[in-house]
């Protein structure tokens, strides 16, 4: 789950992380008030939305007067803006954050994520702030720094320090470095964060540090302890579709295809949905229905996908191993009673009870096509597809 | 022979009289697994399925002598329940509990280095499907009926891809000596590479099945591992060729972010080791049909 900047500037300002004053605002008014609140000649006003690159896209403005700050909030306010993060959808803006600008001296970068690779939390610097990660891979690979942290003693002085001198920090800013780095590691540790970003983090021409930019996202397995985090989520940011279906317990991923699909786990899931692309359709969506797939959690699955205006073929594949065959059969019927489905459905059964299953969904009388093995249901599914895309194009 | 598991195998259930618990020690018990009884915390000294429950799993360990266990604890409780395993001495440990934090997972990875290796607990999972031994044992939720004895290790990620994987190859014949589901999450018990060592090392194994998904690196370095370690055919599947980079899929794990991590990148890695691709995952039947038939004739 992904926070604003603004929300993860709060937490590491109360974890000793020096952050530029600032205030959100909601419109051009509060806006104009929250820099006359900040004070001083030049304000910088910027898009909360929850992706980064908003800067190139337009997101960050740079203001010398309150008709400046307000103009610029009045362009970005309720727009979407389209960062090549985004995608071609955007993301909607409908806060802003107006801080005092600063003078930099130095720019680096900073961040914290779980590596899969060593199980522990690394620390990931370089002296080359202000560019993106990739960016500084690929240009200055000997300015990395990594670190990793014992999950069990936790991240020490010692290790702060090396990071601040490896920066090539001077020595009256190791103090305020090391300090910054163990601020964020506990907030990092202590909210169950995935990842914490600062770049750029800054060095003043006033001798201070500071996080100028935040991004942060936590585990969602973890949410369950953190409710202060869970309080920040911002639905407007989200896939209204994946919003629809998380609301319900459903891992659901939008995509941009016409055939949509209903899967039991995710291995399978990913596994159909290249199925389809080899038999020359596109998926509109992942979908894992998990376990048990009962009744209910078809009927809310079919109500995900048909949510999607572009589906125009659904596909089915159910391989039933705690659960049977018949019951989901009983499901897909029941499910397609209530809600209404509209387009071509292809199902594939497996596993236990699946001839009973089967007949149960050849006995119902309603237009479903049924497949047997995995190939025959992604054909299947293309060919629906297709006849449905004729039938409009003609 | 087979790896991790048998029929004689002393397994024991923590979370045992939970309904999920309850649900699959007993489905367990049916497929002819040795479950020798279970622990919940607070019912210690109850029979629960006709076997007893403990409070402690060192209570459980010592009375039944159980040298394995299958953790169907809920999330936040479930990386306790595994150190618990860990110092209780139990070798072998599947959990099937999905939804635990990574940071609890990186605490327990951490705790199990406590041990001496040749004490040290085995850890399978967590968010898998476990482990089976067709025609001998099953500690997992698998539906055993897919699964024909045999001679062809899998291992996989995907609880649900590898039972259409297993089907296949019992259509065209095709048995397995032992399945291991090592589970979806970003910090699991046992890498891919681990499986491999196990199976490389085992009379039962001919040939290896491995089904692995974008994201992370472990299934090259299981690859590259089997080319410079291994003389049995190494045959494998990646899922996610149709998955926008940067989006997650269900698995926390799933997700593609570095070099190698997609399903494009990650087959062109496997083929240069010398890996044999399964090209659909409408073919794993077909593609390891074909692998035994080989090997038939070259013998």
């Amino acid at each position: 789950m992904d926070i604003h900047e603004y929300q993860a500037k709060e937490l590491l300002a109360r974890h000793g992380v020096h952050v530029p004053r600032g205030g959100l605002a909601y419109s051009p008014e509060q806006a104009t008030y929250r820099a006359s609140e900040i004070g001083g000649g030049k304000w910088v006003v910027k898009a909360q939305i929850h992706s980064g690159a908003r800067g190139k896209a337009g997101g960050i403005r740079i203001c010398k007067s309150d008709q400046e700050v307000g103009d610029a909030a009045e362009a970005m306010l309720g727009r979407k803006l389209v960062t090549h993060q985004t995608g071609p959808r955007g993301k909607l803006v409908s806060r802003l954050y107006v801080e005092e600008t600063v003078d930099i001296r130095q720019e680096i970068y900073l961040a914290f994520v779980l590596d899969r690779k060593a199980e522990r939390v690394m620390i990931v610097a370089s002296a080359s702030g202000g560019m993106e990660i990739e960016e500084i891979a690929e240009k200055q690979p000997d300015s990395i720094i990594r670190a990793t942290v014992d999950p069990g003693a936790g991240m020490q002085q010692y290790q702060a320090r090396e990071i601040a001198f490896g920066l090539g920090l001077e020595n009256n800013l190791i103090g305020k470095a090391t300090e910054t780095l163990l601020g964020c590691y506990r907030v990092f540790r202590d909210y169950d964060a995935s990842m914490l970003e600062i770049n750029p983090l800054v060095v003043t021409r006033d001798g201070n540090l500071m996080a100028l930019d935040a991004k942060m996202s936590f585990d969602e397995n973890a949410l369950f302890r953190r409710p202060e985090i869970s309080e920040l989520r911002d639905k407007s940011q989200e896939d209204p579709r994946e919003t629809f279906a998380s609301d319900r317990g459903l891992s659901y991923v939008g995509l941009d295809g016409n055939i949509g699909c209903i899967i039991n786990g995710a291995g399978l899931a990913m596994a159909t949905m290249d199925m389809i692309k080899i038999a020359g359709g596109e998926p509109a969506n992942f979908l894992d229905i998990g376990g048990g797939a009962s009744p209910e959690r078809v009927a809310k699955s079919f109500r995900a996908v048909l949510g999607d205006k572009n589906v125009e073929t659904i596909l089915v594949n159910i391989f039933a191993g705690i659960n049977r065959c018949d019951w989901v059969a009983e499901g897909v019927v029941k499910a397609i009673r209530e809600v209404g489905v509209n387009v071509p459905l292809v199902v594939r059964l497996a596993g236990t009870k699946v001839e009973e299953g089967r007949r149960i969904l050849a006995d119902s009388g309603e237009a479903v096509i049924v497949a047997d093995t995995l190939a025959e249901a992604a054909e299947k599914a293309v060919a629906a597809w297709r006849a449905v895309s004729l039938k409009k194009a003609g | 022979m087979a790896i991790l598991l048998n029929r004689d195998t002393r397994v024991i259930v923590q979370g045992f009289t939970g309904k999920i618990g309850s649900f699959h020690a007993e489905d367990m018990k049916r497929y002819g697994t040795n479950v020798v009884g279970g622990v919940t915390p607070g019912k210690g000294g109850q029979t629960h399925l006709g076997l007893p429950v403990f409070n402690t799993v060192k209570d459980a360990a010592r009375e039944t002598g159980a040298d394995a266990s299958i953790v169907f604890v809920p999330p936040p409780f479930a990386a306790d329940s595994i150190m618990e395993a860990a110092d209780a001495g139990i070798r072998f440990c599947v959990c099937i509990t999905d939804g635990i934090p990574s940071q609890d997972m990186m605490r327990v990875k951490r705790y199990m280095r406590r041990y001496r290796y040749e004490v040290r607990l085995r850890l399978i999972g967590p968010n898998c499907a476990g482990i089976i031994t067709p025609g001998q044992a099953l500690m997992g939720i698998m539906p055993g009926s897919i699964y024909l004895p045999g001679r062809v290790g899998i291992v996989g990620r995907s609880g649900t891809l590898g039972y259409e994987a297993a089907s296949q190859m019992k259509a065209m014949g095709v048995g397995v000596s032992t399945s291991v589901g090592i589970g979806g999450d970003p910090i699991n018990g046992s890498s891919f590479r681990d499986i491999l060592e196990l199976f490389e090392n085992d009379d039962g194994t001919d040939a290896v099945v491995m089904i692995g998904e974008i994201g992370g690196s472990q299934e090259a370095e299981a690859a590259l591992w089997a080319r410079d370690n291994t003389k049995k055919p190494l045959i494998a599947y990646i899922a996610g060729l149709s998955a926008p980079k940067g989006r997650r899929m269900g698995h926390a794990g799933a997700i593609i972010s570095a070099f190698g991590e997609s399903a494009q990148e990650k087959v062109e890695i496997l083929k240069e080791a010398g890996v044999i691709i399964v090209p659909t995952p409408a073919s794993f039947g077909e593609v390891v049909a074909g692998v035994m038939a080989d090997r038939t004739k070259a013998a």
